[in-house]
């Protein structure tokens, strides 16, 4: 082979090489932290294989971080994102601002039908998909099974407030470090008004009536509250008006806590004998109703895969989507990680997977768990608002929050509960006024 | 004649700087100062308009603006208090002859490079967390109460965080000072039978003050800013009772993204700070004429 | 002379002060621990301050999720360029206040300390739109501007405080000379002002360095620094103080050893007591 031939080989393997690099779009991805997204992140390579045209980028971010992130430059349209990783508290909210694609063509291997249909109706707005589901969780009853059986009870199909508190008081060791129950108390809309607003549901409260007059002088948060203060101050953590999900988690499975009422996420790091001194000593049942009542709370969380309309490469993204969503994915991540890793809550299949079930023995209780969740009817009122544990408007956030603050400090015991709620309902109504409502 | 020249120079050397920050003050503040006129919110496209000072009744009558007020007021007392002090004792103390003089030097400065979400973090769960904290367990093992330091204390518990971070910042500048303290006045001074705490009080502090007056300065800037660490912490709770400015305006442009009032909010926060600046530079400003 | 100091109390000092180090220093040395530990260990209600089974576990899986190296890249870039940067225009500025002072040179310090007061969460809307309209979004370059305006006026406080100290006679005696300006800065005061100059640099770097509002919001895939690789590691669902451990230490290490290295510079540069 002569020189000349030699180079205009490489100069046409250069120019190939070129080519393929130019065609090959790049997408980036925002997501959360959590493991089910870290492990889709460390099955790239699977994705890569099956569309060596597409090559992903990542930004992982801790929630609070990449909400306010995201939020930032989907409304300022920065056109930073390809694919989106949001709840369904935005969903509705941006979808109804345009700010996103509908994803009603994510291919025949989808199959959207076998979404489960209290997760996709959180998602749908005028009857078109606006985010894939990745994982999803309501919120269970979570015990320890020996303090229970130490205390003399035992567990009902369905508990009311009443059996909390009565259990709670039994299984309460203070010497030993036990404590009866564990809630949340930080103040913020994600952390302790997640858990206060699904309680007043079930309580059969609501944040608004039809007119948007907030409701925190009627009877239902009055008696919210003080079953909420009764429980913590006498059977609760020290500490508890700072703790969010992560440090009652920690709580938990240390074994300080003898009652857990969270996202149901929280049964299979309880359960991982790895992390959890516990693991084997946990039982789940339904999150509670009041006497008689039959509303669980509503609660319903999910993160779900979202493209903004501002993206120029739709298609990238869609297929990325898909490939993250699908039920392949989720035959790929029981192959690689094991059936019990798969992400939860989203498929209808999963649920009558023999071998999920059999890994993960949280699963039916979950499965039960958002069923019973509506977010399109969250209180047993009429209310002009979806939701669950929190009110899909974008006001939410910050009353949410600031309505929290209240509560916190009357778990301090910094109020009563009286001044907290009547502080909570002048805060609400101003904001509502300043933004407008009604609408 | 070269005091002309010199002074074209200086006006030359000068008007980068100066004309940088003028273009990074006046293009975010005009932008902010017009913003904080309108009714803006990010969630709502299309709904602007002008609300003339509607944002500004809405901030002032929040009712935790006065509360944030004294916290934020509290917050920068309470950590120049302490780093001032804390930072004068270990200039001294540091200033000492001992072994291994360079290995403490580091160990005083190190909090200064953790990142405050990360240290607001681990003093959270890792020290103070009254079930799994270290303290609780110290005071467990002295047959103690564990003290639920965010509950009880929240502000003072932010103050002793930041305050952490901020020391080893005054200490630093405070040693430096320290090393150039004159040291044949201060032998003199032993020779003549003064004792340390007579040398102390009138060599030390004031060869201290100009520097002083710098750590006060700088930090108050800093301090004023404090967020992350009420946000890991408390999140602004109980209550108020660790609600700041800062974190005000954060819960209104960052939760409610509600442009105008965050504005309002920013434009005020900037008017209070440069009260404080003021009334920082009657009180101390002697100390740089010098 | 040196100054003769009983062994006595030489050793008295030294303990009191190496007590008080590791005070101060134990909430660090507690995060470097907690990284050898598994995340079951790290929680425990009797914590373990040394014997507990060592693992670098949490290392491995750090290094597996992201890249260090091109967070770490950033960061240097980052935080070097807008120091530098802000040096070069903040020099001639001091020089100019610090020996030609003018009847408004407080004012105009005051002014520019005072453009720090800003919070920033009140600004983030109006700097992201001009950043995007402009294609600096995460790109390093709009963070060296951004970080660069928002440290300059520190960096012309400190570097005027340092330049006031250098006495004017020996800059009058310069200029008797016959010493042009030029040679005035480059001869006489820029030797004089070189440690002053480098603890500047030193400081700036670490504010720079740990700066994790800007840096977060305004960038995402390419140019993300440390302080981002950290915030992949806080508060996810679940435990995770053991994996935010391993990451904070290997996000603290380069500036903490960058600070043992240079910790005399950073000191000694701010000593003036030798020109005086």
């Amino acid at each position: 082979m002569n020189v000349t031939a030699r180079a205009l080989m490489g100069a046409s393997l250069l120019l190939a090489a070129t080519s393929a690099v130019s065609a090959q779009t790049t997408i980036t991805v925002a997501t959360v932290n959590n493991g089910d997204m870290i492990r889709m992140q460390r099955l790239t390579s699977d994705f890569n294989a099956k569309h060596p045209d597409i090559k992903v980028n990542w930004v992982t971010l801790e929630e609070n971080v990449l909400r306010q992130r995201v939020t930032t430059d989907i409304a300022s349209k920065g056109g930073q994102y390809d694919v989106l990783t949001i709840g369904n508290y935005e969903v509705p909210i941006w979808a109804k601002q345009n700010w996103l694609l509908p994803l009603d063509n994510l291919g025949a291997d989808y199959d959207q039908a076998d979404l489960l249909p209290q997760v996709a109706a959180a998602l749908t707005v005028g009857g078109k998909l606006y985010a894939a589901p990745f994982y999803a969780e309501s919120s269970m009853l979570m015990y320890r099974t020996d303090l229970l059986e130490k205390a003399g009870l035992k567990m009902p199909e369905n508990p009311d407030w009443g059996f909390i508190t009565d259990a709670a008081a039994k299984m309460t060791d203070k010497a030993a470090g036990v404590y009866g129950i564990c809630l949340r108390g930080k103040a913020g809309w994600g952390e302790n008004m997640a858990f206060l607003t699904s309680m007043n549901n079930s309580m059969g409260g609501a944040w608004f009536d039809m007119q948007w007059k907030p409701q925190f002088d009627k009877p239902e948060w009055k008696k919210t509250l003080d079953a909420y203060l009764k429980l913590m101050t006498s059977y609760g953590p020290p500490g508890s008006s700072s703790n969010g999900f992560n440090e009652n988690l920690a709580l938990f499975q240390t074994g300080k806590c003898g009652m857990w009422i969270d996202a149901t996420v929280a049964a299979s790091f309880i359960s991982d004998p790895k992390e959890s001194k516990v693991a084997d000593k946990v039982s789940f049942a339904p999150a509670p109703t009041r006497a008689g009542g039959s509303n669980h709370g509503n609660w319903l969380w999910s993160w779900n895969l979202a493209i903004p309309a501002s993206t120029t490469k739709a298609d990238a993204a869609k297929t990325f989507v898909a490939w993250a969503t699908s039920p392949a994915y989720t035959k790929l991540v029981a192959e690689k990680e094991g059936i019990a890793n798969v992400p939860p809550g989203t498929r209808t299949s999963l649920y009558k997977n023999e071998a999920y079930l059999k890994a993960a023995p949280f699963a039916p209780m979950t499965l039960k768990a958002i069923e019973a969740a509506n977010t399109q009817k969250p209180s047993e009122q009429p209310v002009p608002y979806t939701g669950g544990q929190f009110v899909a408007i974008p006001e939410f956030q910050a009353i949410g929050t600031a309505v929290g603050q209240q509560f916190s400090a009357a778990l301090a015991g910094k109020a009563t509960a009286d001044q907290a709620l009547a502080a909570s309902q002048a805060l609400t109504s101003r904001e509502m006024t300043r933004a407008g409502y009604p609408k | 004649m070269a005091t002309q020249a010199s002074q074209t120079a200086s006006r030359l050397m000068l008007s980068p700087a100066v004309l940088l920050l003028f273009l990074w003050m006046i293009v975010p503040l005009g932008m902010t100062i017009y913003f904080s006129f309108l009714r803006f919110n990010l969630l709502m496209p299309g709904t602007e308009a002008f609300t003339g000072f509607e944002n500004y009744v809405y901030f002032f009558t929040d009712p935790a603006f006065w509360p944030a007020l004294a916290n934020t007021l509290t917050l920068v007392l309470g950590v120049l208090f302490i780093t001032v002090i804390g930072g004068v004792a270990l200039a001294v103390l540091l200033d000492q002859p001992m072994w291994g003089q360079g290995i403490v030097r580091v160990l005083v400065i190190a909090p200064f490079f953790v990142m405050p979400s990360v240290s607001a973090l681990v003093w959270k769960n890792m020290l103070m967390n009254p079930v799994n904290g270290l303290f609780a367990a110290f005071a467990r093992g002295l047959g103690l109460e564990p003290f639920d330091f965010f509950a009880d204390a929240p502000l003072a518990s932010i103050i002793v965080i930041v305050a952490w971070q901020w020391l080893p910042f005054a200490t630093l500048i405070l040693l430096t000072a320290m090393q150039s303290l004159d040291r044949e006045q201060m032998e003199a001074a032993e020779m003549d039978g003064a004792g340390p705490f007579w040398r102390f009080l009138h060599l030390t502090v004031p060869h201290l003050t100009r520097a002083t007056t710098v750590v006060v300065l700088i930090q108050t800037i800093f301090l004023l800013s404090v967020f992350a660490e009420i946000l890991v912490t408390t999140n602004g709770g109980p209550g108020t009772a660790s609600t700041t400015l800062t974190f005000l305006v954060y819960m209104q442009s960052m939760l409610q993204f509600d442009v105008g009032l965050g504005s309002a909010g920013g434009i005020v926060a900037v008017i209070l700070a440069n009260i404080v600046a003021i009334f920082l530079m009657r009180m101390i400003g002697k100390n740089l004429e010098a | 002379m040196a100054r003769n100091v009983s062994t006595g109390r030489k050793a008295a000092v030294t303990a009191l002060a190496w007590g008080v180090g590791l005070v101060i220093f134990f909430p660090i040395l507690w995060t470097v621990l907690t990284s050898f530990k598994t995340e079951g260990e790290a929680i425990n209600a009797h914590p373990s301050f040394l014997f507990f089974d060592w693992t670098l576990e949490n290392y491995h899986t750090v290094n597996e999720r992201s890249d260090y190296l091109a967070h770490f890249w950033n960061s240097v870039v980052i935080a070097l360029g807008s120091t530098l940067i802000g040096l070069l225009i903040a020099i001639p500025a001091a020089w100019s206040m610090a020996f030609v002072p003018g009847k408004r040179t407080k004012d105009l310090l005051m002014w520019m300390l005072s453009t720090k007061m800003m919070p920033a969460v009140g600004v983030l809307v109006p700097i992201y739109l001009l950043a995007r309209d402009t294609g600096l979004l995460d790109s390093k370059t709009g963070l060296v501007i951004v970080l660069t305006l928002v440290n300059l006026p520190i960096i012309v406080w400190m570097l005027y405080t340092y330049f006031k100290e250098i006495p004017g006679e020996i800059l009058e005696a310069a200029r008797m000379d016959g010493a042009s300006l030029g040679s005035e800065i480059l001869y006489v005061l820029t030797p004089m002002a070189v440690p002053g100059i480098a603890s500047t640099l030193l400081l700036n770097v670490i504010l720079a360095w740990n700066e994790s509002f800007w840096t977060l919001n305004l960038t995402a895939a390419n140019s993300a620094p440390l302080t981002a690789f950290i915030a992949s590691y806080s508060s996810p669902e679940g435990l995770f103080y053991a994996k935010l451990s391993a990451a904070s230490t290997m996000a603290i290490a380069p500036i903490l050893i960058l600070g043992w290295f240079s910790q005399k510079q950073l000191v000694r540069g701010l000593t003036f007591g030798a020109v005086k």
